[in-house]
């Protein structure tokens, strides 16, 4: 490619130049070679480019009606979401790669290589899954569950038939937290619930449990369907307490010390 | 990174489109349209990304699919009309005749013009926009130019049309 300041001009340099978007020095190689021809044309863009940005331009500075603004808020707020998502999901992936790695390394024993990578992914995604759903919904104000607490009953049905096995809400009052309720969420290998709590002082943690592995038969049942001893997470958005019963994965998150976590973790464990 | 929020990007949005449409009703609607269709899309732009060109280019297919479905008539707005025989003579005139000349170009040329000189958008941005590559972007838009010189002062349709003449 010829150099850029002595390349032959040509008439698309032209509309660059009216419209600003020629390098410096290939601007002004260009404007010491403009015949009379070529600068009128410029001229001509110029002017032309002045008169088009005078149309409407009062638009430009007027708020917008109502429905747009209406409209741009509700666009505002689902970006905001999927901002939050990839900010704290892609911090718990890294986490949840490395634990996920030492859980493969200390659960599957070493005798059965093939066997390790399904259980390992499963349970990244589904901790992964976990700490997104909280990070999510912990900070909504006006919609924090699908089902509130004083419908408890109906909310324990209706997760029940949903994730495919009768589900307790476990009892966290004797630790300061009351339910707020709960909700349905989508997650790899089928539905999840997500259980919210919250103390007196406005903190809230949430419980996310589901089945791991459900559309994989075979893989997780062996070694995987056991149950496993609870792993603290430190470096997410908050810390969680994770677990494995049963075919069930478990993640209590919250914003709490390690020690008040970890007894709300066993309450919960024991009433499961 | 993009920070500004969607209601800042709203005031160009919906002066582009009242002057790609010619139309004030069509281009809030074109607007409504595009920041619904964003909602429903959200999931496909990407955090961080060029948030103004992503919702260009969602009012640009838009416009096309509009166009399709339905052709632009051939209607004169007759407040526009009335204003137009009416008003006394001063800038106002040159401005409607600059948009009834703008709505005589064809769609891309429009498109590409406005991006290009009313939005100032760079040439690469508007080419991602319009999904074409920057070298038809160039070539419209000096087309656009020249076409609407033409209609502006029909005495110039005569000369010859500069179109990629070398300059010596």
């Amino acid at each position: 490619m010829p150099d850029r300041s002595t390349r032959p001009l040509d008439e698309y340099d032209l509309h660059a130049l009216a419209d600003g978007q020629l390098p410096p020095e290939r601007a002004q190689a260009v404007r010491a070679r403009l015949d009379a021809g070529a600068a009128e044309r410029l001229a001509q863009w110029t002017a032309q480019r002045e008169r088009l940005r005078g149309l409407h331009a009062a638009l430009a500075h007027e708020p917008p009606p109502e429905p747009l603004r209406a409209a741009a808020a509700r666009l505002q707020a689902l970006q905001d979401r999927q901002a939050q998502v990839w900010r704290w999901g892609g911090m718990a992936a890294s986490v949840l790669l490395a634990f996920g790695l030492g859980w493969g390394l200390r659960g599957q024993g070493h005798g059965e290589p093939s066997s390790a990578p399904a259980p390992l992914a499963s349970a990244q995604r589904f901790a992964q899954q976990a700490a997104v759903a909280h990070a999510v919904f912990q900070p909504e104000q006006r919609h924090p569950v699908e089902v509130a607490a004083a419908q408890q009953e109906h909310l324990v049905q209706w997760l029940s038939k949903r994730l495919g096995r009768p589900l307790t809400v476990p009892v966290l009052t004797a630790q300061g937290f009351e339910l707020v309720g709960g909700r349905l969420l989508p997650g790899e290998s089928g539905p999840r619930a997500q259980f919210m709590y919250q103390n007196a002082a406005g903190q809230r943690i949430t419980l996310y449990l589901g089945a791991l592995d459900g559309t994989a038969p075979g893989a997780p049942a062996g070694a995987g369907a056991g149950e496993t001893a609870f792993r603290l997470y430190t470096e997410g958005p908050v810390p969680a307490f994770y677990w494995r019963d049963q075919g069930f994965g478990y993640a209590l998150s919250g914003p709490l010390a390690r020690d008040a976590l970890l007894a709300l973790a066993t309450a919960v464990h024991q009433q499961l | 990174m993009d920070h500004h929020r969607i209601i800042d990007h709203v005031p160009a949005l919906r002066r582009y489109a009242r002057v790609l449409t010619g139309d004030a009703w069509a281009a809030d609607d074109l607007v409504q349209d595009t920041l619904e269709r964003a909602c429903r899309k959200w999931l496909l732009w990407r955090t961080g990304s060029n948030l103004r060109a992503w919702l260009f280019t969602l009012m640009h297919h838009l416009y096309l699919n509009q166009r399709r479905s339905a052709p632009p008539l051939q209607v004169v707005d007759i407040d526009t009309l009335h204003e137009g025989l009416q008003a006394p003579a001063r800038d106002t005139d040159g401005a409607l005749d600059l948009e009834r000349c703008l709505l005589r170009l064809p769609a891309e040329q429009r498109a590409v013009l406005l991006l290009v000189a009313l939005e100032d958008m760079a040439y690469a941005d508007a080419a991602r926009v319009l999904q074409i590559p920057v070298g038809t972007v160039m070539s419209r838009l000096a087309r656009a130019r020249a076409r609407l010189r033409e209609l502006m002062d029909p005495a110039t349709a005569q000369a010859p049309a500069p179109a990629l003449r070398r300059l010596k």
